[in-house]
């Protein structure tokens, strides 16, 4: 054998005598042959790629790998106060088991029969956050709280037959633009405008007397979200329900689940499309990258038909008492109906699914009530202490697990005193002072129940520190 | 019996008939127990409802099940061992989705990143920022040929969209939208072609392919072009594994039109270093880092759909971008012809890093070796298919990229066995269901496997010799066949409720309402 080719450990037919045999039954000389009748010449790539040289043993690609890894600080060498969309909250080490599970992991979307164990666990994740959000139908997940938001938007609008959309000025702006995105500009015949209503400058929450004076019969839905991006607890959700629903508009809602335990539900304060992102449920952060949006909304035709998801349903089968899952009304997806399909469904975030799954089950009712309560006992526990440095203001009282730190009165920028907290080994709050100027040096920090009161206290020490 | 028959294991599936976590568990079960608050903040802050408004309190409790971890450990591996992976068995009949091995090395790198937060000080995020960097400029951009890359759409369906975005906001700022409404696709390119660009407002035209070619001609193309024109979002080759060989005559007209030009890639393991977006004439294009790439496909995501770029349109491209200076890599938002944000953050960033890992193990060499040896596999199997009783390959044209899209309309003609009890037979015998086709099923009982190089001669063999056996017993046995599975998880399921409002369920509570209430006993 030549020293100089080696067969590649993922390859199996690299090895020369298995290439050859094959190449021998198509009854061809090598693969230049078959390429030669697909592709024509003037396409082909007549060089060989200019990449680096490749690392063979699994050793050196670990130890290359690894070299450029280190090179980043984790939140758990740090502490970290950042959320505003991905939040750090402890995963049990069971959801960690079961979403590493080469069964799930390496699936793709299977067939039932040879899958059931995904279908069902999926149709576990569809029931468990219905519970938490008070709705007959939830999706399968998809890829974040922004596209589902803007998936639920347009169903509103499928659903009412207008075109616009009021949406409180707190909404995250990275959310915004994913929902401007799937609005469409101006000149195109499906546009939705997208309005923004104020909020409340002493509260946070959304005003409604300007609420009353934007919607109209054109309004397809309201959209706002519990916690908002800002934190804070929006407690007039039955009123702003009722004005969508007196103008024959819908009221959709967008949530973190993990708050669910303690708030109510989004159906008990009238909305009847909910939206959101799992990422909390047992899921670890990857630097953005496990995100898991999803859908639910009332068990109506009128619904169901408009969702873009994927939904399991529970059926049986042919044999006495056995249960199965199947697809329902395939047709309305993308897979089935191309572009006349409810918007597109594609490779989502399944895998995030089954973690969440995992940890709605272990947490259970005692346990989502415990760590909502926790999660706000600690952030408002931080709050406090916050509020009681010179020149700190929490401009908004009423939050969940995230809130604002007004830094105006100390004089200092937001960037600085972040600077001063990273030399600490502390990921302060995201800076705010761009994204909301009428903030002015303002964060947005983030307690969750793994803050312990000594992290806290650090934190605060470390401010106080940076501020003097 | 042939001798392939005798070849094939006895297999049977783990049952473990498990139901519905719903009902199980005991009240009071706790599966994990979150830290206690401390005393100092208790009376610091005072109890937790009372820092709730009053209207927001929540007055159910969610009925979740309650169960102690054992059981929910239990319970979920069983589910697992209910799920037919990729990693158990020889996954080839899932074609366009390029079932290859996502190597145990990357899963452990992947872990290392799980406690990064995307919005941490840049001097934090070096390390997956270099990779992020160095993936796109030095890897994809030599195997594309285009310039700047984004990974932050989630999979092939959202970068169609990003790139449907990047059509429409060129066309804006240009002036020129509200003329430019339309996309052209072909049928045999995946739906997400002409699902993702109708979300984003285009009107779409869909060319359909002709009878001996398997794909529409130059001459349709002209015919769809006009003023109205917005760009062609393509898959080359197409489902059926055919290449379009006057890709560039395509990309040419559309141009001349006034459109631009969109490279579905989602599925390049067999063209990697064979033949590029750029010399075909495209202006964006995508690949699948969890197909081509090898990241692990998840059950369906996490994913990625890496969107490249001529640097003619980078501006467009979704903030931020990855940058280097020199020295440090930087997150660029400022770019205010971006399109904005598709997806939050910067992207399944776990996804880039396995892929990143796959490709340094590979090289240009090793990615080379990839794409012939996955063409070289879908043609030995191509042969070993087409000998089996019932099977035939639509369409005049002999050799098929990386797959092929075949039909058993002649088994169906000859036994009235089709494809979707082949499928449900094939699980008898412990492989995964074929993928068969997108909708319209122009190709009558479609069946599209893709036989990708993770796959050895033994394995392809091996499949060949399943199916055969399932196709000769569709002649000589039928019902065996029409009643499978025998050997798997469940019984043929009853699909009647899955499209009936009264009856179908898409959580435990409304099948509770719905159907539970009717009748303790029976589901249905």
């Amino acid at each position: 054998m030549s020293e100089t080719r080696r067969a590649h450990p993922y390859i199996p037919n690299s090895i020369p005598e298995a290439k050859e045999e094959m190449l021998r039954e198509i009854g061809v000389k090598d693969a230049e042959e078959l390429y030669a009748d697909m592709i024509p010449e003037r396409l082909r790539l007549r060089k060989r790629m200019q990449l680096p040289d490749p690392l063979m043993a699994e050793y050196d690609v670990k130890m290359h790998v690894e070299k450029m890894l280190s090179k980043n600080k984790t939140c758990v060498e740090y502490l970290n106060f950042l959320g505003a969309g991905c939040w750090q909250h402890y995963v049990p080490a069971v959801c960690d088991e079961i979403a590493g599970r080469s069964e799930f992991l390496t699936v793709y979307d299977g067939e039932w029969y040879s899958s059931l164990g995904r279908f069902q666990t999926l149709f576990e994740f569809q029931s468990m956050m219905g519970e938490l959000v008070g709705m007959d139908v939830v999706g399968f997940p998809t890829y974040d709280w922004g596209a589902s938001a803007g998936n639920a938007i347009r169903m509103a609008a499928r659903i009412t037959g207008r075109s616009e959309v009021l949406i409180p000025k707190t909404i995250s702006p990275q959310r915004l633009s994913i929902i401007r995105n799937f609005c469409q500009p101006t000149v195109m015949p499906s546009h939705i405008d997208v309005t923004l209503a104020e909020y409340q400058a002493e509260t946070g929450l959304l005003d409604i007397d300007d609420l009353k004076r934007k919607i109209s019969s054109k309004t397809a839905a309201v959209y706002f979200e519990n916690p908002s991006y800002l934190g804070i607890i929006e407690s007039q959700g039955q009123d702003i329900s009722g004005i969508a629903h007196e103008k024959g508009a819908m009221s959709i809602v967008g949530v973190d689940p993990i708050s669910l335990g303690v708030l109510a539900s989004p159906a008990d304060y009238g909305a009847d499309i909910v939206c959101g992102d799992a990422q909390p449920l047992g899921i670890h952060m990857h630097g953005g990258g496990s995100l898991c949006g999803f859908l639910a909304c009332r068990d109506e035709e009128k619904y169901v038909g408009e969702l873009p998801s994927l939904l399991i349903s529970i059926t049986d089968t042919v044999r006495e008492g056995e249960c199965a899952f199947g697809q329902c009304t395939f047709e309305r997806t993308s897979y089935a109906s191309r572009e006349r399909a409810k918007d597109w469904v594609g490779t989502g975030t399944t895998l995030w699914g089954v973690a969440a799954a995992v940890y709605m089950a272990s947490m259970g009712p005692n346990g989502m009530k415990e760590i909502g309560e926790s999660i706000m006992q600690r952030s408002h526990y931080a709050a406090k202490m916050l509020s009681e440095l010179q020149g700190i203001r929490i401009p908004f009282v009423d939050f969940f697990k995230e809130f604002v730190v007004d830094f105006n009165g100390t004089g200092k920028r937001v960037s600085d005193i972040s600077k001063a907290l990273l030399r600490q080994r502390i990921f302060g709050g995201k800076d705010i002072s761009k994204e909301f100027p009428e903030l002015g040096e303002s964060a947005l920090y983030s307690v969750t129940e793994i803050h312990t009161v000594e992290d806290i206290e650090r934190m605060v020490s470390a401010i106080k520190d940076a501020i003097a | 019996m042939t001798q392939n028959d005798q070849q094939l294991r006895r297999y049977h599936a783990p049952v473990w008939n498990e139901p519905v976590i719903m009902e199980m568990g005991h009240e009071g079960e706790r599966g994990i127990v979150m830290p206690q608050v401390e005393m100092k903040i208790k009376s610091a802050v005072g109890p937790a409802q009372s820092l709730i408004p009053a209207t927001m309190r929540r007055k159910h409790p969610p009925r979740l099940p309650e169960l102690s971890q054992p059981q929910v450990l239990r319970h979920y591996l069983r589910l697992s061992q209910e799920t037919l992976g990729m990693e158990l068995n020889i996954h080839i009949g899932e074609g366009t989705c390029t079932m290859k091995y996502s190597p145990k090395l990357n899963e452990q790198l992947a872990r290392r990143i799980a406690d990064v937060h995307p919005s941490q000080d840049e001097d934090t995020l070096q390390g997956i920022l270099e990779i992020v960097y160095k993936f796109g400029k030095l890897w994809l951009a030599e195997v594309s040929g285009m310039d700047e890359f984004s990974f932050q759409p989630g999979g092939g369906a959202e970068a169609a969209y990003t790139n449907a975005c990047i059509i429409r906001k060129y066309h804006e700022t240009n002036g020129e939208l509200q003329q430019r409404n339309e996309i052209i696709t072909t049928l045999f390119s995946h739906p997400c072609d002409a699902a993702s660009p109708a979300t984003a407002g285009f009107k779409i035209i869909t060319l359909y392919p002709e009878a001996e070619t398997g794909r529409p001609n130059v001459d349709a193309l002209k015919a769809a072009v006009s003023e109205r024109t917005a760009g062609l979002m393509i898959t080359n080759p197409e489902d059926t594994g055919i290449f379009n060989r006057e890709i560039d005559e395509w990309t040419r007209i559309v141009h001349e039109a006034g459109g631009l030009c969109s490279y579905d890639q989602a599925n390049a393991n067999a063209i990697l270093g064979i033949t590029r977006a750029k010399e075909a004439g495209f202006d964006l294009c995508f690949f699948n880092l969890h197909k081509t790439f090898s990241s692990p496909h998840g059950g369906s995501g996490p994913g990625c759909g890496a969107i490249g770029a001529k640097k003619e349109l980078a501006e467009f491209l979704p903030v931020p971008i990855v940058t280097f200076d020199g020295n440090k890599y930087h997150l660029d938002y400022d770019r205010p012809h971006s399109v904005g944000k598709i997806k939050d953050f910067y992207g399944n960033v776990q996804v880039v890093l396995r892929a990143y890992a796959w490709a340094v193990s590979m090289g240009a060499d090793g990615l080379r070796e990839t794409a012939e040896v996955s063409m070289i596999n879908q043609n030995y199997l191509d042969k070993k298919l087409l000998e089996i009783p019932g099977v035939t390959k639509p369409y005049n044209v002999k050799r098929r990229v990386d797959q092929a899209r075949y039909s058993l309309q002649k088994l169906k003609e000859e036994t009235g066995i089709g494809i979707r009890d082949v499928n449900r037979r094939l699980a008898d015998f412990g492989v995964e269901g074929i993928f068969q086709s997108h909708h319209p099923w122009v190709v009558p009982e479609p069946f599209t496997p893709e036989p990708c190089e993770t796959y050895s001669k033994a394995d392809i063999d091996y499949w060949a010799a399943v199916l055969r056996r399932v196709c000769n017993e569709a002649y000589a046995d039928p019902e065996i066949v029409k009643k499978a599975p025998h050997n798997s998880f469940a019984a043929r399921i009853n699909e009647a409720p899955l499209d009936d409002p009264e009856k179908w369920a898409m959580t435990w509570r409304a099948y509770l309402r719905k159907v539970k209430a009717e009748s303790r006993e029976r589901p249905f």
